[in-house]
């Protein structure tokens, strides 16, 4: 009964990951791939911040009143890892603009026949 | 959380899809405030939920709104997604349980963060502490990122419509090359 309520938190995670995992692998629309991309980095975030987590701790902004505070270093990683996670959407998306003016589709499957149709 | 990832499988809006992620990141971070993240969650908010859901409307808003009818069986990314799955489930067992004070992570060099950013760096916000003076080379590395993603995007986006760009259907000069060859 513990490791279930210890470890429920990286189950979540797991399941929210591989939902993400699954929109990638599974869809052809690229647009939803990045959903699907956009899915998976959020359960890494929270994997790292419930890693974050210390029984009875406060945020850790120093103040006379608290001495339990939680780990700031994973919060500082995840500030980075959304802030490069925009800049990886905003890349793919507009790569995805400029396949949908060159081949007029935006279907994986699509552009694998047009692929194969020029030789 | 669950539900809205599963809802975003399941619907073929493209716009509907878009809202139920900002969605998602929005409940994502009400779970950083749960944990004690604020700043993180705050990012969150401001990024994940404000700039990305603009990005991609504006990206539908460029191409379609529409996701085609699935062709094929998807049998097989399922399969993989659940091996994929029970692999990392099997792997959690030794994982530090959660709220632990003495797992791993929160024993290596966070304790004198904790103790000593204060009084070295003066701000009562350690992640900020960490963030701008322990790892500032991090953050700078962070921006290189972000303007490298931008000037990119402006790249492959281009100015005006009218501006040559290879391999475009709609491009007379393309055209005209083609004849030629």
């Amino acid at each position: 009964m513990e490791t279930v309520l210890g470890l429920f938190n990286f189950w979540a995670v797991v399941v929210l990951m591989m939902a993400g995992f699954y929109i990638v692998i599974a869809h052809e629309n690229l647009i939803k791939k990045v959903v699907g991309l956009n899915v998976f980095q959020v359960a890494v975030f929270v994997f790292f911040i419930s890693m974050s987590k210390v029984d009875g701790g406060t945020a850790p902004i120093l103040g006379e009143q608290f001495s339990v505070y939680g780990n700031p270093l994973p919060h500082v990683l995840i500030l980075t890892a959304i802030v490069v996670g925009i800049a990886t959407t905003a890349l793919g998306l507009a790569m995805i603009v400029r396949i949908r003016d060159s081949f007029d589709t935006i279907e994986d499957d699509e552009l694998f026949a047009l692929e194969e149709a020029d030789g | 959380m669950g539900v809205v990832a599963f809802a975003i499988i399941r619907v073929r809006d493209l716009f509907a899809a878009v809202m139920l992620s900002g969605i998602f990141s929005l409940l994502a971070a009400v779970l950083y405030v749960d944990l004690g993240a604020v700043d993180v969650a705050f990012t969150e908010a401001a990024v994940g939920v404000g700039i990305a859901t603009l990005l991609f409307v504006a990206a539908i808003s460029l191409t379609t709104g529409k996701e085609k009818a699935p062709k094929k069986s998807r049998a097989m990314p399922l399969f993989v997604v659940i091996v994929t799955g029970m692999i990392l489930l099997w792997g959690t067992l030794d994982m530090p349980h959660y709220g632990d004070p003495n797992a791993p992570a929160n024993k290596h060099v966070v304790p004198r963060y904790l103790e000593q950013s204060g009084k070295e760096i003066g701000l009562p916000n350690v992640v900020t502490s960490v963030l701008a003076s322990y790892r500032g080379y991090d953050t700078l590395g962070e921006t290189f990122v972000i303007f490298t993603a931008g000037l990119d995007a402006l790249v492959l986006l281009g100015r005006g419509r009218n501006r040559w760009r290879p391999g475009m259907r709609s491009n007379p000069k393309d055209e005209e090359r083609e004849e030629e060859v």
